[in-house]
């Protein structure tokens, strides 16, 4: 099973979190237009390589986080961070 | 049917010596060894169209623009061998019973196609129309498969949703009682549905569009598409004009490229500069050692996210719902063996003390709406048919179909009309989730 390093409860089974999926940087609800925001919502790199991504810790502390994992050995590198609903860093 | 002379007849009007039950014989008798499939042959440095992808679709695709169009200066190139990819790994169900007006008229076309291929391509694909069962375990389930089952009927497709007792009658293996931890409530019921033989399927339709002068070039692994003119990094993306494609074995020029990757659809797309809407996701699946003949449908569990069916040598074949989450990685894992195990033990408790033989993986392109992604792309020459996710070999002869005409004609046509790139900026998404959440 995959051990997903949670910023609060640290290494947890991917079992005990939710994937929320590639990190992307979430526009300005105010200023953007539809086709941006559904841009933000659909497109992805989906590399073969390393990601940012976003974990849901839905068992756990109930926070989000987003972390980089590669996506072909499903190592983790550097530390997670703490981040919102859809992941506002990438 | 192919008639009797036909049959007697022992090469087709390509040369290539036709498959018969007599020819099996002689073989049989004789011990010679079969010719070659395909030919292999140099690869030129120029084609009218490249093709990515040696799976179902690249290959459909290669064969329909050859027979119905009489493009044959085609090339497919694939960077393993022909059905590495989803093609040799699914679990070959094939139905029409979808949700959407769009997606029923499609998948009913594709199972137009798979019912007179084993003729149309002289090839035992093996086709067995068993019927498929979809089980409702909650009242929520139940209403989607009505609401499935009249999407259907308004379209002249076979599908009802049916009572226990009915579904007993078909499967007398399954648990319908109310004792079961997730009772059985009902079924959607589609006697069309069955399983073929995959294998049979790509190899088929690469023979015969072999037999057109179509080239198949395995080991051959796209590293670079050549685009002109966009407004990306190198010339790339949106208003380009693709050139051709960067190999392992040389460039290749060309006017067109399509992009028949699948798991490997967003890589290649951002190779001319084109993001898709994909995350590439693993399904596994796992099949048990051979027992006497016992489950004569599919039968399928969205709320246990378990399938299964049996093959004519009596194996049962078990998917799954996809891995959760991203990964470019087809290594089967030990979760995935317990948790269908368990689900798969509430359908069908007699089964306990049967062993697993074997599991795998294969990628899959999965899109936000479970639908694929087919035609032309901001870049010029440039298409794709990708996002198959888990659904994409029962489409493989209609998407071929179309994506030759589109190629063929430069127009979208009216089959696939709603699975465009451009449905996602626009969002108008097309929402098959509800009948093709559970992989097959
Ligand atoms: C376990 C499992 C069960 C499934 N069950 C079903 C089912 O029951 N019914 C159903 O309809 N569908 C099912 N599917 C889905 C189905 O298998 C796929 O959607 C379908 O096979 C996709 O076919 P394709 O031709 O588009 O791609 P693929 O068959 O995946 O072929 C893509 C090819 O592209 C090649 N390629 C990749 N990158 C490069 C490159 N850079 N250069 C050259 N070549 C490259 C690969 O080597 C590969 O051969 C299942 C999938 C899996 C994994
Ligand atoms: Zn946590």
């Amino acid at each position: 099973m995959l051990l997903v390093p949670c910023p609060n409860c640290g290494p947890r089974n991917s079992s005990d979190l939710r994937y929320v999926g590639e990190s992307h940087k979430r526009p300005d609800p105010a200023t953007t237009t539809p086709e941006e925001w559904r841009t933000y919502l659909y497109m992805h790199k989906n590399p073969a390589d390393w990601m940012m991504e976003t974990w849901y810790c839905s068992s756990g502390c109930r926070r989000f986080f987003t972390i980089e994992r590669h996506t072909a050995t499903s190592e983790f590198r550097n530390p997670p961070l703490p981040g919102g609903k859809r992941g506002g860093r990438a | 049917m192919p008639s009797v002379t036909n049959m007697l007849r022992d090469k087709n009007q390509h040369g290539q010596r036709r498959y018969s039950a007599f020819g099996l014989l002689r073989k049989g008798l004789s011990n010679q060894p079969w010719p070659r499939v395909w030919r292999e042959v140099p690869l030129k440095d120029s084609y009218d169209v490249v093709i990515i992808g040696g799976g179902v679709h690249g290959l459909a695709t290669a064969y329909y623009l050859a027979v119905n169009h009489g493009i044959t200066n085609v090339a497919v190139v694939d960077k393993a061998y022909l059905g590495s990819g989803g093609s040799g790994r699914n679990t070959a169900i094939v139905r029409s019973n979808y949700l959407t007006p769009e997606g029923v008229a499609f998948y009913d076309r594709s199972l137009t196609l798979y019912n007179s291929m084993a003729d149309d391509l002289n090839i035992n694909v093996m086709f067995s129309e068993r019927g498929h069962l979809t089980l409702a375990h909650n009242d929520s389930s139940l209403r989607t498969m009505h609401w499935r089952a009249e999407v259907n009927k308004l379209q002249d497709i076979d599908s009802s949703v049916i009572d226990p007792a009915e579904i007993k009658k078909i499967v007398p293996s399954l648990d319908v009682t109310s004792e079961a931890r997730y009772p059985i409530l009902g079924a959607l019921y589609h006697p069309p549905g069955g399983i073929i033989r995959h294998d049979a399927v790509v190899w088929g339709y690469a023979r015969a569009a072999d037999a057109y002068g179509v080239e198949m070039h395995q080991k051959t692994e796209v590293l670079d598409i050549l685009v002109e003119g966009g407004e990306g990094r190198d010339g790339k993306g949106a208003g380009g004009q693709v050139t051709g494609v960067m190999t392992n074995r040389g460039k290749i020029s060309a006017p067109i490229v399509v992009n028949c990757t699948a798991g490997w659809a967003s890589l290649i797309s951002d190779m001319a500069g084109v993001d898709l809407p994909i995350s590439t996701r693993p399904l596994q699946a796992a099949v048990t050692e051979p027992v006497k003949v016992f489950l004569p449908a599919v039968v399928v569990s969205g709320s246990l996210h378990t399938y299964v069916s049996q093959t004519d040598r009596g194996e049962l074949v078990f998917g799954a719902a996809v891995d959760p989450y991203n990964n470019y990685s087809i290594r089967g894992s030990l979760e995935f063996t317990e948790g269908l195990a368990g689900h798969v033990m509430e359908l069908m408790p007699g089964i306990s003390r049967m062993k697993l033989l074997r599991q795998w993986a294969g990628l899959c392109d999965m899109t936000p709406d479970y639908s694929p992604i087919m035609g032309a792309t901001p870049v010029e020459g440039f298409l794709c048919d990708v996002g198959w996710g888990t659904y994409g070999f029962k489409a493989g002869p209609v998407s071929g179909e179309a994506m030759a005409e589109c190629i063929a004609t430069e127009k979208m046509p009216a089959i696939i009309a709603a699975f465009g790139l451009e449905r996602f900026a626009k969002g108008d998404l097309v929402g098959e989730k509800g009948a093709a959440a559970v992989g097959h």
